[in-house]
């Protein structure tokens, strides 16, 4: 049985005076009037980036990826780094939108949407990296399972790399799926307030031809259930499946069973943080406070500090390993390579530590958690930390393997590296940007459904359903006979 | 196609709605459908309506995908171009369940929302009628279908006296869909309704 209303001592999901009407004026504002010129400035410097982006990579797609600072001992620098960097950001907005859904928790539907937007374009630009990591990007569909005329030369099933092809696909598809699906009943709404031809041809087609029909919100219901059912695992799976990518070799430093609980717990982690960054400017230049609230903010900071402490946990458990195996290799990697401030590596080692361990242990104070300049810093912050964490995982396991003969010269990016990483930022910011002008950021039919069970203003009245037996309830309100 | 007539009573309320909807029912009016602006839980079950089995289709698409990985690998690996890896056997399984689960995954999510798109009849450029605009903002839309016997107006005052805001008849036809020309879906529960 669904809630009837929710406990007085919950905070209100939506603050202020609002009834149905009023909650799609406030949340389809920002996309029926002129964007801001702060819209114009952010989106050109989006596309700015995109287009160093992509003229880094034309670097790379012509003249071979010497253009970047690779080298014979480390094959995997800022490319995979940052694969698996937004890979992890990409991991919130699944999270929220489908384990949170079935926890039944009322909160995700604040930040769901955007939080789904965000996890599709995260896992766009994590896909460029191991793709253009191939050299010859135009073979790049030789990963795909398909008879051809080599034989027919079949990739390996039992390799992670291509466990790794099948989850970020069916990832991105199940996500985009999900997004989509829920994204119809309010494309819908936009539709019938259509002030302009061309705006009603083009949200008519974008929402299917929705019309509300009780029957299409019943499937509606069970399509988002069992697709929430089925995203669970797989969102865990793919951080898991990422980090097999390392767990599965022999490299002192990677070769760790405790890599999959630690990888998922990095992708919330690093993907709140960037929820975080996107909500707490979103809610503020659309003027969406109401529905986003210092109570979602607070909630997030929560699973921030839970998650930061786990891979805290998973650090020092690495650190242990290295000493406890008593491996020659395994401590030198763990204790030397990275947690000796002054080896080559040493800083980006503490340096994670201090983002990722150290800083989030603020919002154990519940007057940090609900400070949006504090939790905007740190949201900045921990994505910071967990790049370092990426970025220490690969290099400082490579650099010195087990032939010093072969121990690599000091490992800094190409320009060309650092243009493509800034590309990705600019492929997400543009997505970004166009989602917030195009689409509702908020999910509006999520939050009808809760306006009155738990709208700031519907409160008050639910003392007198307190009150009321809730079998008496249901018989007079569901039943048909 | 087929022209029908169709009243229509608009609630802006869904504690008027639910007893409204009763009430409709035990006069004996068959309500075609109650267009809402978000999901209003439990009133499928008001309205008589049969539960979705879309659950089941899940469940079938989802098997399939993991016999097709299972099978297609199994061959690949075995039969066409077994490969020696490291002398470890070609059948491999453990090492394939990353792919078996998520083309599990993928087949049920895939699946199941093309199966939602063709029963609701939703499709990019799909026109259908709308019989209140404000069905999508902030309406509860109640369409009772009109039948020889049907009086308007006897139907018209009975939503109003239910609460309704606004009341308004209708002609409508249905749109085209694959397979469903000039069919009706059957949505309802027989034994429920009578």
């Amino acid at each position: 049985m669904h809630i009837k209303y929710e406990s007085q001592l919950r905070e209100p999901l939506v603050y202020g005076e609002k009834n149905f009407h009023q909650v799609t004026e406030d949340i389809l504002r920002p996309i029926e009037v002129k964007p801001s010129r702060l819209w114009y400035i952010g989106f050109f410097i989006a596309v700015t980036l995109l287009l160093f982006g992509v003229y880094s990579l034309y670097r790379e797609v012509t003249y071979g990826i010497g253009q970047w600072n690779l080298n014979k001992t480390i094959g995997w620098g800022w490319d995979i780094t940052n694969f698996v960097w937004w890979v992890g950001i990409g991991h919130a907005g699944t999270l929220i939108s489908a384990v949170l859904l079935l926890f039944r928790q009322g909160w995700r539907t604040g930040v769901n949407r955007a939080a789904e937007a965000m996890t599709i374009f995260a896992v766009m630009c994590a896909g460029q990296f191991p793709i253009f990591h191939m050299g010859r990007v135009w073979l790049a569909f030789f990963i795909m399972p398909y008879p051809n005329s080599r034989g027919p030369l079949w990739v390996n099933f039992n390799s992670p790399l291509l466990w790794d092809v099948f989850a970020i696909s069916t990832y991105f598809t199940v996500s985009l799926l999900f997004w989509y699906s829920g994204l119809l009943p309010d494309l819908a709404t936009v539709r019938d307030r259509a002030f302009t031809k061309l705006r009603k041809k083009l949200y008519g087609i974008a929402a299917f031809g929705w019309t509300g029909s009780t029957k299409h919100w019943q499937r509606h219901e069970s399509l988002s259930l069992v697709l929430a059912g089925l995203s669970t695992p797989l969102v865990l799976s793919v951080h898991t499946i990422v980090s097999f990518d390392f767990a599965t070799s022999v490299i002192p430093g990677w070769h760790t069973t405790i890599f999959p609980p630690y990888f998922v717990a990095g992708a919330i982690f690093s993907g709140f943080a960037m929820v975080q960054s996107l909500l707490i400017v979103v809610r503020k230049v659309f003027g969406l406070t109401d529905y986003i609230t210092i109570g979602h903010i607070d909630l997030m900071n929560k699973v921030i500090v839970l998650t930061g402490s786990i891979v805290g946990i998973a650090y020092l458990t690495e650190l242990f390993m290295g000493w406890y195996s008593q491996n020659k290799y395994e401590g030198y990697t763990f204790w030397y390579s990275r947690a000796y401030l002054f080896s080559p590596y040493g800083w980006s080692y503490w340096g994670m530590m201090a983002c990722n361990v150290l800083s989030p242990q603020i919002f154990w104070s519940r007057k940090m958690r609900r400070n949006v300049f504090v939790t905007f810093f740190m949201s900045i912050i921990v994505n910071i930390g967990m790049w370092f964490e990426r970025f220490v995982i690969i290099v400082t396991s490579l650099y010195r393997d087990y032939l010093p003969s072969s121990w690599s010269v000091y490992y800094s990016p190409s320009i060309w590296e650092i243009g493509f990483y800034l590309g990705t930022f600019g492929l997400f910011f543009t997505c970004f940007f166009l989602f917030a002008k195009y689409f509702p950021v908020i999910a509006v039919a999520e939050i009808k459904y809760v306006l009155k069970r738990s709208g700031e203003s519907y409160k008050p009245e639910f003392e007198k359903l307190e009150a009321q037996p809730l079998d008496k309830f249901i018989h007079d309100n569901t039943h048909a006979h | 196609m087929a022209q029908k007539k169709f009243v229509v009573g608009c609630f802006d309320e869904e504690k008027v709605l639910f007893p409204a909807v009763k009430q409709v029912r035990a006069a004996g009016y068959k309500i075609k459908d109650v267009y809402t602006p978000f999901a209003v839980h439990g009133l499928d079950h008001a309205l008589g309506m049969r539960e979705t089995s879309l659950h089941t289709a899940g469940f079938i698409y989802g098997i399939t995908g993991t016999a097709t990985a299972i099978s297609a690998i199994s061959w690949i690996f075995t039969k066409d171009w077994p490969l020696n890896i490291g002398g470890k056997p070609h059948f491999a399984l453990p090492a394939w369940v990353p792919i078996i689960f998520e083309l599990t995954v993928l087949f049920a999510a895939v699946g199941m929302v093309m199966t939602f798109c063709y029963l609701c009849q939703l499709a990019p450029g799909v026109k259908k009628h709308h019989f209140h605009k404000r069905a999508t903002d902030d309406l509860f839309v109640m369409v009772i279908e009109c039948t020889d016997k049907t009086n308007t107006d006897d139907l018209k005052a009975l939503l109003s006296s239910n609460g309704a805001i606004e009341t308004d008849v209708q002609v409508a036809e249905d749109g085209w869909w694959f397979g469903t020309y000039d069919k009706e879906d059957n949505l309802y529960n027989e034994k429920q309704l009578a």
